[in-house]
C-alpha cells in the first residue's frame, strides 16, 4: 500500500467554482437556452408497444399556421450498421432507428414523428394532426415470454451472437456471453454447504430530475449548433454526425449545465430531430421531454432474471459458483450484461466459476447505463447468496467475505490481476464501525453487502491557461455533473503549487477544446483529472524554461517548489524564486503566453470496492420497509475533494435504497409504463431516508499522479443486497425479488 | 390569441405580462420572462423544481396558471440574494456541498426559505416532511439536511 | 395544455350567472380551486373547449367560520391555510391531519379540501376524513343553497353531485361535544408524496367511563368512492374501544371495501390494510377522546 502523502489543497472541500450560479438560478441547463426567433419541437409518439408502420403523414400538421416543419423516419438517412463507442455508444442503426422508428416501433414511446411549430401547445396540437397507420403486434414484455421457443420476434435479423456457430433461426436473444475458470463441479463436490437463490428485479430508471431538452440552430450553409444537457458533448456530436450523415466540423455542440443523467444521458434521443427540424425550418428549434416522455422513451436500465448458486467449505472458504443473467435489452440489443457478468464475483477470489449472461430484446424502451451499468442486478444475486451462505454456516457476514476476499495479485474473474485494492480494508473498516458494532435496535435488522465496479479511463484532453496575473484557467470536455470543476481546479493548484482560489476550471464545447469521452464510468476525477495533472506539468516545465531564460541558467538547474520557480539545490544563481504570477508577467518577453496541454487515453482505473451496512424495520401489518440507518464505506483511493465523494456514496446509496423499495417501471399487458410520473415511480424523498453515514476509504490507486479510484457508480452496486439481508434479518424472510413494495413484503409476511 | 394582461409584483418589482389562459406561471416565468432560476422536472407537481413564493405561500408555479398571478407577489429564486451577496441558506448549501447537479437546488432554496421564514429552528423530521415535495436524485439529502440546519442556526444567529 | 377561456367572478353572484349560461348554453365550465388536480388533469385530458371558473376570489368560499354550533370551512381554503388554524386543529384533528396529507408542502399552498372531495378521487384523503367528522356540502346553484352529507356527495370514480350551474361553497360540521375526537390514517408506500393505497377515518365519542357512544368510520381508496361504513361504526359503539373492538370495526371496513388491484395495491393487500388502518385510527382518536 503506498505511503499516505499529506496534500495542500487536495483532500479539503472548498466551495464548488459554478456554485453561486448554481444556487442563484444564473446556471444554464439544458431546457435554459431561449433564442431569438426560436420555435418549438415536440414529438409523436408511439401508442403500441410492438407495430409495424404502414404510412405517415406529415401534410395537415404542416398545413396547419404556425408549424415550420415535421419530419418522420422517411427524413432521415438509411442508417448503416456499424458500432460507435462511448458508453452511450452501439450499433449506428440501431441508435438512428431508436432515435426515429422507421419501419417498426418497439416499445410505447418509440418516437415516429416530429413537428416544430411557433408553441408548443401548437406543436402538440398538430401532433394530433399526423396520421400514422399501424398494424399492430404482439408485444414482447419479459424475458421468459422473449426466450420461448415459438416467441414473437422484435428483429428478424437477430441471430444471437457469441455462439460457437451462427445459429439458423433468429432470436429475441441477442447475444450471450460466458466467462468460466476451473472445474466447477469438482469445486461444488468439494463444498460442504451450497446455497442457491434466484432473483428478479424489474426495469428501474435514473430518475434525474432534468428532462433531456437541447436547442439546435442550423444555418443556411449547414452548419449546426446545438446547446443540451448531455454526458458527453463530443459523442453527441459523434452519434449525431453517423445518424444525419453530417460532416463532423459541422456541428457544434454546447454542454448546458446538466441536472443529473446517471448514464441516461450518454445517449442521444431529441438533438438529431431538433436539428432536422431546424434545417427545415429555418429557425432555432428548442425540444424538451415531458416527464412522462422520460420515462416511456429513454433508456432505464434492464429488467434482470438472475440465477446463483454458491458452495464453500465449512470455514466459509469458496470452492465454487455458477450464474446465469438473462438482463433486458429494451427495444435494441446492448443490455450491460458484460460488466454485470464481469462484477458478479470480482470481489472474491474464487477458482472454479461459470457465469452465462445474455441479452434478451423485449418491447420495452432501449436501456441505458445507469450507474454501474449491470452490476447492481447481478451482485445482488451473489450479496443475497452471501448472505444465506452465511447463515447456513453460522458467520459473521463480514467475516465470510473477509475470508474470501480478493486483494492485490488477486485474479479478477475477467482477467487481470487486481493491482492495490481497498476491498479488504473496507471490510474492516465496516467490521469496526459503530454501525456495525452497536445493538440493532429491537425489531429491526441489520443487513450488509459489497459493492464493486471496475471504472475506465478512455479518451481525456485538457488545457491549462496561465492568465496574465498569474491565475489559471483549466479547460476540459467534461460536463460537470456533481462538481467536478471543483476537483480539476483542486488537482490542478496541488499540481502548480498555488491555491484553490487562483484556479477556474471551465466546460469547452467541442469547438474550443480536444476529444473527451463521457462523463460516465466513473472516468473524469480519474482520467480528465490525470489530463489536468499533466497539462499543469507541461507549464511547470515551461515555467522552468522561462525561469531559466530569465536566469542565463540551464532548465535543469531550475526546479518547482510551491508554486515558484527556484534554482535546484546546489545551483549558485543569486536569483529571486519566481512566481507563476511573476513569470505570466514577463511572459511576452520569455516566449508568449503559458498554455499547457495534454490529451491521453488513460489506463489503470482503479477498481473501487465498498461496504454498505443497514438497519431496517419491518411493519409487519403493511409490510411497509423503514430504513433506520445507514452506512456506507468505500475505496476513494484519494478523495480529491471529500465532500463530494462523500455525497456520491449518498446519493448512490439513495438510489439503491429507492430501488429496493419502490422502484419500478410496471406494465400493463399491452406494454404501456402504467407509472410514467414522480407520482407512481417512487423515488426517494426527503423524510423516506436517514441520515446517511460514510467512510472514505483511501488506498491509492496506483496509475493515478494522486491516488485517485472512480467514486460514482459503486454506491449503487450494494444497497440492493444490503436492504434484502436487513429485512431477510427483520423478518426471517428471504424475498427473492425487488422491488419490496409493501404489498409484496406484507404477502411474503403472511404466507411465511 | 386570448392573452390576458396580468400585473404582478416579482421579487418586489412590478411586472405585467401577457399570457394565454392555459400558460402555467412556470411557463410564463421561464419562457416570457426569462427567468430561467426556477425549474421544470415534471410539471405535475411531484418534484418541486418549480417552487416559487406567491403571496409567500410555497406553491409549485407549475400548477399555477399565469393569469391567477393576477396581484399577486411574487418571489423566485432570482431574488433571493441581493446587494449583500448571497443569502445565508444560499452560502449554506454551497458550504455543505448541498448540491451535485444543481437542478433541484432553486427549489430546494426557495421552499427552505418558506420553512425557516415560518420555524426559525426546525428539527430534522420537519426539515425533512418540509422538503419532501423537492426531489433530490443526487445528494440522498443528508448534505441538504445539514445545509437547512446550519442556515438555521446562521439566521438566527448571523456570524 | 389545450385551450380554454378563463373568468374569475368577483362574488357569488357573478359566478353563479357564469355557470348558468353554460349550463343553459350546455357548454363546459370546470370549476376552479386549488388547481393542483385540474391542472394535471387539464395537461392529459381531451382538449374539448371550456371555461375555466376559479372561485378563490368569492368570498364565501374563502371563510373559515367557527361558532359554538357549527363549523364551516370555505372550499377554496388551501389545506395550508387549514392547518395554521390552532382552534380547528383542536377541534378536528383527524380532518386536519388528512388536509395536511395532501401533497407536499408545495401542494398544499394550494390544494383545498373542497377540490379534493369535488375531484371525488376514490383516494382523496380528505374524504374519509370529512364523512368520519360529519361533514355535510353546502352547494349553492340557480335555484338556491342546498345541503348534502359529504357521502352522499359522491357519484362515481371522478364524480360528484353537483348539477351544471352549481357549485361547492363549504363544508359544514357540527362542532364536536366533549370527549369526541377523530383522526384520519392512510397507507402510502413512501413516506410522503404517494397517492392513499387504503385509507380511513375514524371520529368517536366516548362517556366518562370511556365507552363509546357515537362513532363514525369511513374508508377510501377501496371502493370506487370513499365510504361511510355503519358496521364499523356499530362494532365501536358500547365497547370502550379495546382490541376486540377495534378488531372487529377493521373486518367490518374490509367487508365493506371493494377494491381494485391497480400500480398502488393489489386486491388482497388493499383489504388487510383498510383493516389494520382502522384499528390504529380508532385508537388514535380514542385516545384523543379520552384528553
Amino acid at each position: 500500500m503506498a505511503e499516505a502523502v499529506d496534500y495542500k489543497v487536495i483532500g479539503t472541500s472548498p466551495v464548488r467554482p459554478d456554485g453561486v450560479d448554481k444556487v442563484t438560478g444564473r446556471a444554464q441547463y439544458g431546457a435554459d437556452m431561449n433564442l431569438p426567433n426560436m420555435i418549438y419541437g415536440k414529438v409523436l409518439r408511439s401508442p403500441h408497444a410492438h407495430a409495424r408502420i404502414k404510412s405517415v403523414d406529415l401534410s395537415k400538421a404542416l398545413a396547419m399556421p404556425g408549424v415550420y416543419a415535421a419530419v418522420s423516419g422517411a427524413d432521415f438517412p438509411q442508417a448503416q450498421h456499424g458500432e460507435i463507442g462511448g458508453e452511450g455508444g452501439g450499433d449506428v442503426a440501431d441508435l438512428a432507428k431508436n432515435i426515429m422508428a422507421r419501419d417498426k416501433v418497439l416499445y410505447h414511446g418509440h418516437a415516429v414523428a416530429a413537428v416544430a411549430a411557433r408553441s408548443v401547445q401548437l406543436a402538440e396540437a398538430a401532433l394530433e394532426a399526423i396520421d400514422v397507420s399501424y398494424e399492430p403486434l404482439p408485444p414482447v414484455l419479459d424475458l421468459d415470454a422473449a426466450m420461448a421457443v415459438d416467441a414473437t420476434l422484435l428483429d428478424e435479423n437477430c441471430f444471437t451472437k457469441n455462439l460457437p456457430e451462427k445459429p439458423d433461426k433468429p432470436s429475441n436473444i441477442a447475444a450471450v456471453m460466458q466467462l468460466a475458470r476451473g472445474d466447477v463441479e469438482a469445486g461444488f463436490a468439494d463444498a460442504d454447504v451450497i446455497v442457491e437463490g434466484e432473483y428478479r428485479i424489474p426495469m428501474a430508471h435514473q430518475g434525474y430530475i432534468e428532462p433531456h431538452a437541447c436547442t439546435a440552430s442550423v444555418n443556411e450553409g449547414g452548419q449546426a449548433t446545438v446547446w443540451c444537457c448531455t454526458q458527453g458533448h463530443f459523442e453527441f456530436r459523434a452519434m449525431a454526425s453517423k445518424v444525419l450523415n453530417m460532416n463532423i466540423a459541422d456541428l457544434k455542440f454546447i454542454a448546458s449545465e446538466i441536472g443529473g443523467g446517471f448514464g441516461g444521458k450518454t445517449v442521444l434521443y431529441l438533438e438529431p430531430l431538433a436539428i432536422l427540424l431546424s434545417q427545415k425550418s429555418h429557425r432555432p428549434v428548442k425540444m424538451t421531454m415531458t416527464r412522462e416522455e422520460v420515462f416511456r422513451a429513454t433508456g432505464p436500465t434492464s429488467g434482470t432474471h438472475c440465477k446463483v448458486k454458491v458452495g464453500a467449505k465449512k470455514d466459509g472458504t469458496l470452492t465454487a459458483a455458477t450464474a446465469w443473467l438473462a438482463y433486458e435489452a429494451g427495444a435494441f440489443a446492448g443490455a450491460p450484461m458484460g460488466p454485470g457478468a464481469m462484477s458478479i464475483f470480482a470481489p472474491y477470489r474464487l477458482d472454479n466459476f461459470h457465469i452465462e449472461a445474455l441479452d434478451v430484446l423485449v418491447n420495452k424502451p432501449k436501456v441505458a447505463a445507469y450507474r454501474a451499468p449491470g452490476a447492481p442486478q447481478s451482485m445482488h444475486a451473489m450479496e443475497c447468496a452471501l448472505d444465506d451462505l452465511a447463515r447456513e454456516l453460522g458467520m459473521d457476514p463480514i467475516d465470510l467475505r473477509m475470508k474470501n476476499a480478493a486483494e492485490e495479485g488477486t485474479q479478477a474473474p475477467y482477467g487481470p490481476k487486481f493491482p492495490a485494492i481497498g476491498f479488504k480494508a473496507c471490510l474492516e473498516a465496516a467490521k469496526q464501525h459503530p454501525h456495525y458494532t452497536r445493538p440493532i435496535p429491537e425489531g429491526a435488522g441489520r443487513g450488509v453487502a459489497a459493492g464493486f465496479w471496475f471504472n475506465v479511463g478512455m479518451q481525456s484532453s485538457a488545457e491549462v491557461h496561465i492568465n496574465e496575473n498569474g491565475t489559471v484557467t483549466v479547460v476540459e470536455g467534461n460536463p460537470d455533473i456533481g462538481g467536478s470543476r471543483a476537483s480539476m481546479c483542486l488537482m490542478a493548484a496541488e499540481t502548480l503549487g498555488v491555491t484553490y482560489e487562483q484556479v477556474r476550471t471551465l466546460i469547452g464545447d467541442t469547438e474550443s477544446t480536444g476529444f473527451s469521452n463521457v462523463t460516465g464510468g466513473s472516468r473524469t476525477t480519474f482520467a480528465t483529472g490525470m489530463a489536468v495533472v499533466q497539462a499543469c506539468e507541461d507549464i511547470i516545465a515551461q515555467c522552468k524554461a522561462r525561469a531559466a531564460a530569465t536566469w542565463g541558467v540551464d532548465e535543469d538547474q531550475v526546479e518547482w517548489e510551491d508554486g515558484q520557480a527556484v534554482p535546484a539545490p546546489g545551483v549558485n544563481a543569486d536569483v529571486k524564486p519566481l512566481s507563476l504570477a511573476d513569470i505570466a508577467a514577463n511572459a511576452a518577453r520569455t516566449g508568449g503566453p503559458l498554455l499547457g496541454r495534454a490529451s491521453l487515453n488513460a489506463q489503470g482505473a482503479g477498481a473501487s470496492f465498498a461496504v454498505n451496512i443497514a438497519d431496517v424495520k419491518v411493519d409487519r401489518d403493511t409490510g411497509k420497509v423503514d430504513v433506520l440507518s445507514y452506512t456506507a464505506i468505500q475505496d476513494a483511493g484519494k478523495a480529491i475533494h471529500p465532500a463530494y465523494v462523500e455525497g456520491q456514496m449518498q446519493g448512490g446509496a439513495a438510489q439503491g435504497i429507492g430501488w429496493a423499495l419502490n422502484e419500478e417501471y410496471i406494465f400493463n399487458t399491452d406494454g404501456v409504463m402504467e407509472n410514467a410520473g414522480f407520482l407512481d415511480y417512487r423515488i426517494p424523498v426527503a423524510s423516506d431516508l436517514p441520515m446517511i453515514d460514510t467512510q472514505i476509504i483511501e488506498v491509492p490507486n496506483p496509475s493515478h499522479p494522486y491516488g485517485v479510484r472512480g467514486v460514482g457508480e459503486t454506491p449503487i452496486v450494494a444497497p440492493l443486497a444490503v436492504i434484502a439481508n436487513a429485512v431477510r434479518a427483520a423478518t426471517g424472510l428471504r424475498i427473492n425479488d425487488l422491488p419490496f413494495s409493501p404489498p409484496r413484503v406484507l404477502e411474503a409476511l403472511d404466507n411465511a | 390569441m386570448n392573452k390576458v394582461q396580468v400585473s404582478t409584483s416579482i421579487n418586489g418589482e412590478e411586472v405585467e405580462f401577457l399570457c394565454e389562459p392555459q400558460q402555467t406561471l412556470l411557463e410564463v416565468l421561464r419562457e416570457t420572462l426569462d427567468k430561467t432560476g426556477t425549474k421544470e422536472g415534471c410539471s405535475t407537481g411531484d418534484c418541486g423544481a418549480c417552487s416559487v413564493l406567491l403571496d409567500d405561500r410555497l406553491v409549485c408555479s407549475c400548477l399555477v396558471l399565469g393569469v391567477e398571478a393576477q396581484g399577486s407577489e411574487i418571489s423566485t429564486i432570482e431574488g433571493m440574494a441581493g446587494s449583500e451577496g448571497l443569502h445565508p441558506i444560499q452560502q449554506k448549501f454551497l458550504e455543505h456541498a448541498a448540491l451535485q447537479c444543481g437542478i433541484c437546488t432553486p427549489g430546494l432554496i426557495v421552499a427552505t426559505k418558506a420553512l425557516l421564514d415560518k420555524n426559525p429552528n426546525p428539527d430534522e423530521e420537519t426539515i425533512r416532511y418540509w422538503l419532501a415535495g423537492n426531489l433530490c436524485r443526487c445528494t440522498g439529502y443528508d448534505k441538504i439536511v445539514r445545509a437547512v440546519q446550519d442556515a438555521a442556526k446562521e439566521l438566527a444567529h448571523p456570524a | 395544455m389545450g385551450a380554454f377561456a378563463y373568468v374569475a367572478p368577483s362574488n357569488l353572484e357573478e359566478a353563479l350567472a357564469v355557470l348558468k349560461e353554460h349550463a343553459s348554453a350546455g357548454t363546459r365550465a370546470q370549476l376552479l380551486a386549488g388547481g393542483t388536480d385540474l391542472l394535471v388533469q387539464l395537461r392529459s385530458a381531451d382538449k374539448t373547449p371550456r371555461t375555466i371558473v376559479d372561485i378563490k376570489k368569492i368570498a364565501e368560499t374563502n371563510r373559515i367560520d367557527i361558532g359554538s354550533e357549527e363549523v364551516y370551512i370555505g372550499s377554496a381554503i388551501p389545506s395550508a391555510v387549514l392547518n395554521e388554524n390552532t382552534e380547528l386543529a383542536a377541534l378536528f384533528p383527524g380532518l386536519l391531519e388528512a388536509a395536511d396529507l395532501i401533497g407536499s408542502t408545495q401542494i398544499q399552498g394550494r390544494a383545498t379540501v373542497g377540490g379534493n372531495l369535488c375531484n371525488a378521487s376514490p383516494a382523496g384523503d380528505s374524504i374519509p376524513a370529512m364523512i368520519a367528522a360529519g361533514g355535510v356540502c353546502v352547494i349553492v346553484g340557480a335555484k338556491g343553497t342546498r345541503e348534502l352529507p359529504v357521502e352522499d356527495f359522491l357519484t362515481g370514480v371522478g364524480k360528484n353531485a353537483l348539477e351544471p350551474g352549481e357549485l361547492l361553497l363549504g363544508l359544514k360540521f357540527k362542532r364536536p361535544g366533549p370527549r369526541t375526537a377523530d383522526a384520519y390514517l392512510r397507507f402510502i408506500p413512501r413516506t410522503e408524496m404517494d397517492i392513499a393505497v387504503a385509507g380511513c377515518g375514524v371520529s368517536v365519542t366516548l362517556d366518562q367511563n370511556g365507552t363509546c357512544t357515537a362513532a363514525r368510520v369511513a374508508i377510501g381508496a377501496v371502493a370506487p368512492t370513499a365510504l361511510l361504513v355503519p358496521a364499523a361504526a356499530e362494532a365501536l359503539l358500547g365497547s370502550k374501544l379495546d382490541d376486540d373492538a377495534l378488531t372487529a370495526a377493521g373486518a367490518a371496513c374490509t367487508a365493506a371495501s371493494s377494491p381494485i388491484s391497480d400500480k398502488r395495491g393489489t386486491v388482497e393487500y388493499r383489504r388487510k390494510v383498510v383493516a389494520v388502518l382502522c384499528r390504529r385510527a380508532a385508537a388514535i382518536a380514542r385516545d384523543r377522546a379520552k384528553g
